[in-house]
């Protein structure tokens, strides 16, 4: 899932600060399961706002809205008979359900409530790890299943580098070397045969580095 | 026992303080409340058993809240006892009310009519 981490209070309270009426829209998917701006945080997030304000002797109305999805526009379409009610859009999806939603309406203000962390996966509840970097090509297959590219500090694609100490990476002693992982893995696996291969140079083109990426299935599209 | 403890308290029931949400707690504060207690079981008698362990957290949460809006944290506590310490309850209001007292009052102002009510 996408992972993301609500803005503290004070820069919201900033962006915010010359509208009265918000309306602040939640996310049902990825950003829901990682505890950030799904409906209950949608619901904190308004208090805090309302609190502020009323502290501050100011007014705010705030609609609180949280859609299935932020990222389709069968559901970003379903705010279209209220939106105009509001001066302001405060959404708190991860950056491509907001981007989506300024996208839809071009003539409205759409702020961040939440930053965009990355692709991982629940660990436990409450805590989420980082564990794809979406680059186009996967090669875990090679790296038993652990991916040099989202866990190695430096993305190396024949490790472990000199910084790896104790199975921990040398970024941060909290964090496992990855290529540790792999060899540990390919071990357990009797796929040791996989570590002798010096694995080429990567071609990133497919990652970020060719540019923002499009995916088309001719067969699906209705026109 | 007749025990009394200050009439300024109004007890919210929960089944256990486990159904105790953060914005349960906010919502008071919303509706002008000075302060918010949760009065849980003793810790490790929770028949539910991590009912008031959670609540603790949440608490703890709603205090890092309350900071970042810029409303005094000790104006919601956790407290544990049990339902035998009628004496320890009325002794907790007694000790809120008097914090609470020398905080003053909440500083949202605008109080709802639901409140008033």
């Amino acid at each position: 899932m996408i992972v993301g981490n609500r803005k503290p209070l004070e820069e919201i309270l900033q962006l915010v600060k010359p509208y009265k009426k918000i309306l602040l829209l939640g996310c049902r998917e990825c950003i829901t399961v990682c505890a950030a701006g799904g409906e209950r945080e949608v619901g904190v997030l308004a208090s805090e706002l309302k609190l502020s304000r009323a502290k501050d002797g100011g007014e705010i109305e705030v609609k609180e809205h949280t859609l299935e999805r932020q990222c389709d526009y069968e559901y970003v379409d379903q705010i279209k008979p209220f939106v105009d009610d509001y001066e302001v859009v405060v959404s708190m999806a991860c950056g491509a359900g907001i981007q989506y939603v300024a996208e839809k309406y071009p003539h409205k203000i759409v702020l961040p409530a939440i930053n965009t962390t990355f692709l991982g996966v629940t660990l436990e509840q409450g805590l989420w790890a980082e564990r794809c970097q979406g680059c186009g090509e996967c090669i875990l297959h090679l790296t038993g299943g652990v991916c040099p590219v989202a866990r190695c500090a430096k993305s190396l694609f024949n490790g472990p580098c000199g910084g790896s100490a104790d199975g921990k990476c040398e970024v941060n002693k909290d964090t496992d070397c990855a290529w540790q992982l792999i060899i540990n893995r390919l071990k357990e696996l009797g796929q040791l045969e996989n570590y002798e291969q010096i694995i080429p140079a990567k071609d990133w083109s497919t990652a970020r580095d060719g540019g923002p990426r499009t995916r088309v299935r001719e067969d699906l599209r209705l026109t | 026992m007749r025990l009394s403890y200050p009439t300024n308290i109004k007890v919210v029931k929960v089944p256990c303080t486990g159904r105790v949400d953060v914005l349960t707690i906010l919502k008071a504060f919303e509706a002008g409340v000075d302060g918010v207690y949760v009065a849980g079981c003793l810790e490790g008698e929770c028949h539910f058993l991590k009912g008031n362990l959670r609540a603790r957290k949440r608490v703890n949460y709603v205090k890092q809240l309350l900071q970042e809006v810029g409303i005094e944290p000790e104006r919601v506590e956790m407290y544990n006892l049990s339902s035998a310490q009628g004496q320890r309850f009325a002794q907790i209001a007694e000790e809120m009310t008097e914090k609470i007292r020398t905080l003053g009052p909440s500083p949202i102002k605008k109080r709802t009519d639901a409140f008033k009510a």
